[in-house]
C-alpha cells in the first residue's frame, strides 16, 4: 500500500494535505448534541454547511481573497447558525422524533439568496439564507425611531436612501415538508431541474416539488404486502447530476437500482440493477451486513457511481451492471474482526464517500479518526488522520499506517489499538478545489493542499 | 466503549448493564493474536444466534426500532439458523450459563427460551391481548401452519412463531393512511395492492377504523 500523498488532479503534482482550520471543542466538553451528523459544500464551494445531533445547522462562508489580510484568505468563518429541527413527539406512536439533522442539500443558487434543504428522520425543511447590509433611511412619515411624524412638520418630500449597515444574515424557513414519511428519512437529493427533489426512507422514496408542501408523489415503494417478507431496505438515493429523469437508490443487500421516471409513475421496476455476486471465498454470516451500501454518489460527470459498504468503496460504470469497475479496500484488516464488530454494533456504522471535483480521487472515512483517499489514476492510496494531536496548522499531514502484524514501523498503529469510537462518517470535498471537510465527532476539520493554501 | 445512537437515559443504563454481562462472548472469543492474518476465533453459530436474538430483543425494546438494523439482524439470524439446521450434530464448545437474567442462554432448550422471549415481547408491545382475542383472524398473528411458500424467505424453524410475530411487531405500521388514501389512484402499484394492514380474514376496514378511533380516543383522555 503506497503512502505517497494523493489527491491532485490528474497530471499535476501530488497533493500535500495540511490542516487549515479546526472548529469544535476539546474532547472533555463533548455533548451528544454537538456531534456533527452531516457536512455539505454548496455548488460553488463558497459555503459549507454542517448539521448536528442537536438539530442545529452551522453555515460557514469562505472569506474572499484580500491582499490586505493575507492570513485570513480562504478561511471558512461562521456565516450563520440556526436551529433547524426541534425534538418532536409523535403522540400516536408515543415516540420521540429525533432532531438530529440527517442530511443537508444545497439548492443551486438562482439569485442573491442561498437555499438549502435540511432533514431529520421525518420532516424536510427549505431554508432561505439572505443578507441584509443596507437599510433605508429618510422616510417621510416615520422618524428614525419608527414613530409616526407629526404631519404638520412635514414640509417637503424626500426620497429614502439606502445606507450601509452591519451585515446581517437572516435565515428563514420557507417550506416545511412534513408527514411524507412513515419510516426514517436517510437521504434527500435535489433534481437538476431545480424544481423537484426526492426524499428516501427505509422503504419508500417520494418526489416533491420545492414549492408544494402538502403533497408528494411516491416513486419507489419496496414495502412488501406481507411485512413478514421484508428482507431489504433502502439505504441511500441520489438524482443523476445531469439527467433529471434518472435516479439511483441503494439497498441493504448491496444492490443499486437506477430508475427512469419516464418509464412509469411508480419506479418499482428498475431500469438497471447493479449488483456484484458474493465472493464465495469471503462468505460469512456477516456477508450481507458488510455488503449493505451506506452511501451512493454520482460522479460530477454523471458517468460513474461511487458506493461505500462496510469494508470497501466501489466505482461503478453506469454502462456495466454486472460488477464495479474499481474496488478499493478501506480497512480490510477488519475482515477478521467482524464478529467483534457485530457484537459492538460497529458493523452497522454508515460511512459516507465523496468524489473530488475532477472525479479522479475518492475519499471516505474510517475508524480512529482516519480517512482514506484513493487516486483512481495512479492507484495510490493514503490514510490520514483528523486529530488535534497529529494536525498542527499548516503542517503537512503525515500518512498513517495500520499494521496487522509482522514488521511494525515507528508511528504505525496496530489493528487492536484502533479506537472504534472515533469514526469519520461524514466527509465532503470542495466541488472544484482541493479542500476537504472532515467531521470527527463534534469537530470540523478543514484540510487544504499546501499549494492551494499558499496561493491565497 | 461509547454506545451509538443512544437517545434516552433509560437506554443508556440498559446498554451499560448488558454490555457488562456479555462475558460469555469474551470467553468464547480468545484474545486476538498479533500474527498477521490471524484474528479472533469465530464464535460458534449458537453463540452468534443468541447474540442476534439479544440484538433483536434489544432493538425491539427501543422506542422506534431502526429498520435497517433490524432487517440486517433478522437476515443474519436466518443465515445462522440455516447453517445450524444443516449441521444439527456439529459439536459446539461448552458455554457456561451466565448469571444474566436474560432468558436466552446457550444451553437452555430453544423452545423454553422462545416462550420466555415471546412473553417478554408480548408484555412490552401489548400484543398478547390482541392475540388472545383474535387467535384466528388478527392480522398481527400468523396462521398456525403457514406451509412453505417458495416465494417467501425461509422460515426460522422452531423460532418461527416468536420471530414471525416479532417481525410483525417489528415492522408494524401504525399509520399508513397517507398511502392508503384514494387521492392518487394512478400511483398504485401494478398489482393494485393496497396496504396490507387493513386486510385480514374477518376484520374489515370499518372495524379497524373503530379500533383506531378507540386508540386515539384513549390517547387524548
Amino acid at each position: 500500500m503506497s503512502q505517497k500523498p494523493v489527491g491532485g488532479p490528474p497530471g499535476e503534482e501530488e497533493v500535500d494535505w495540511c490542516l487549515y482550520q479546526l472548529n469544535g471543542t476539546t474532547e472533555f466538553e463533548v455533548s451528544e448534541a454537538d456531534i456533527i451528523s452531516t457536512v455539505e459544500f454548496n455548488h460553488t464551494g463558497e459555503l459549507l454547511a454542517t448539521g448536528d445531533k442537536g438539530g442545529r445547522v452551522v453555515i460557514f462562508q469562505r472569506e474572499p481573497e484580500s491582499k490586505n489580510e493575507p492570513h485570513s484568505q480562504g478561511e471558512y468563518n461562521v456565516y450563520s447558525t440556526f436551529q433547524s429541527h426541534e425534538p418532536e413527539f409523535d403522540y400516536l406512536k408515543s415516540l420521540e422524533i429525533e432532531e438530529k439533522i440527517n442530511k443537508i442539500k444545497w439548492l443551486p443558487q438562482q439569485n442573491a439568496a442561498h437555499s438549502l434543504l435540511s432533514t431529520n428522520d421525518k420532516t424536510i425543511k427549505l431554508w432561505k439564507v439572505t443578507e441584509r447590509d443596507k437599510r433605508p433611511e429618510g422616510y417621510n412619515l416615520k422618524d428614525e425611531e419608527g414613530k409616526l411624524k407629526d404631519l404638520s412638520t412635514v414640509t417637503s418630500l424626500q426620497v429614502p436612501v439606502l445606507k450601509p449597515m452591519d451585515l446581517m444574515v437572516e435565515v428563514s424557513p420557507r417550506r416545511i415538508f412534513a408527514n411524507g414519511h412513515t419510516y426514517h428519512i436517510n437521504s434527500i437529493s435535489v433534481n437538476s431541474d431545480c424544481e423537484t427533489y426526492m426524499s428516501a426512507d427505509d422503504l419508500r422514496i417520494n418526489l416533491w416539488h420545492l414549492a408544494i408542501t402538502d403533497r408528494s408523489f411516491n416513486i419507489v415503494d419496496i414495502k412488501p404486502a406481507n411485512m413478514e417478507d421484508l428482507t431489504e431496505v433502502i439505504t441511500a438515493s441520489e438524482f443523476h447530476p445531469n439527467h433529471c429523469n434518472l435516479f439511483v437508490y441503494s439497498s441493504s443487500k448491496g444492490s443499486l437500482r437506477l430508475c427512469d421516471m419516464r418509464a412509469s409513475a411508480l419506479c418499482d421496476k428498475h431500469s438497471k440493477l447493479f449488483e456484484e455476486p458474493e465472493d464465495p471465498s469471503n462468505r460469512s454470516f456477516f456477508s450481507e451486513i458488510i455488503s449493505s451500501v451506506s452511501d451512493v454518489k454520482f460522479s460530477h460527470s454523471g458517468r460513474f457511481m461511487l458506493t461505500r459498504d462496510y469494508l470497501t468503496v466501489k466505482v461503478w460504470d453506469l454502462n456495466m451492471e454486472t460488477k464495479p469497475i474499481e474496488t478499493y479496500q478501506v480497512h480490510d484488516y477488519l475482515r477478521s474482526k467482524l464478529c467483534s464488530l457485530y457484537e459492538n454494533d460497529c458493523i452497522f456504522d454508515k460511512f459516507e464517500c465523496a468524489w473530488n471535483g475532477s472525479d479522479s480521487v475518492i475519499m471516505t472515512g474510517a475508524y480512529n479518526n482516519f480517512f482514506r483517499m484513493f487516486d483512481r489514476n495512479t492507484k495510490r492510496d493514503v490514510t490520514l488522520e483528523a486529530s488535534r494531536e497529529s494536525s498542527k496548522p499548516r503542517a503537512i499531514l503525515k500518512p498513517r499506517r495500520v499494521c496487522v502484524g509482522g514488521k511494525r514501523r515507528k508511528d504505525d498503529i496496530s489493528v487492536d489499538s484502533l479506537d472504534f469510537t472515533k469514526k469519520i462518517l461524514h466527509t465532503a470535498w470542495h466541488p472544484a478545489e482541493n479542500i476537504i471537510a472532515i467531521a470527527a465527532t463534534n469537530n470540523l476539520y478543514i484540510f487544504q493542499d499546501k499549494v492551494n493554501s499558499e496561493m491565497h | 466503549m461509547l454506545c451509538k445512537g443512544v437517545k434516552r437515559k433509560r437506554e443508556e443504563e440498559e446498554e451499560e448493564e448488558l454490555t457488562s454481562q456479555d462475558w460469555w462472548l469474551e470467553e468464547a472469543t480468545p484474545s486476538p493474536s498479533s500474527e498477521e492474518g490471524a484474528g479472533p476465533a469465530p464464535l460458534p453459530p449458537s453463540s452468534l444466534f443468541n447474540l442476534s436474538i439479544f440484538k433483536l430483543h434489544h432493538g425491539l425494546r427501543r422506542g422506534e426500532p431502526d429498520l435497517r438494523h433490524l432487517v440486517l439482524v433478522v437476515n443474519t439470524l436466518r443465515r445462522i439458523q440455516s447453517s445450524m439446521a444443516l449441521e444439527p450434530s456439529a459439536p459446539e464448545p461448552p458455554c457456561p450459563a451466565p448469571a444474566d437474567p436474560f432468558p436466552v442462554v446457550p444451553d437452555t432448550p430453544l423452545c423454553t427460551s422462545v416462550s420466555a422471549l415471546l412473553d417478554d415481547l408480548s408484555h412490552i408491545e401489548g400484543l398478547s391481548d390482541t392475540q388472545t382475542a383474535f387467535p384466528e383472524d388478527a392480522p398481527l398473528s400468523r396462521p398456525p401452519d403457514p406451509g412453505l411458500d417458495p416465494g417467501r424467505p425461509a422460515p426460522l424453524g422452531s423460532l418461527e412463531l416468536l420471530l414471525e410475530d416479532g417481525l410483525e411487531g417489528l415492522f408494524d405500521d401504525i399509520d399508513t393512511s397517507m398511502y392508503d388514501c384514494e387521492l392518487w389512484p394512478n400511483l398504485k402499484t401494478d398489482s393494485g395492492e393496497t396496504e396490507d394492514k387493513i386486510q385480514g380474514p374477518g376484520l374489515d376496514v370499518s372495524e379497524l377504523d373503530y379500533l383506531m378511533d378507540v386508540i386515539v380516543g384513549t390517547q387524548t383522555l
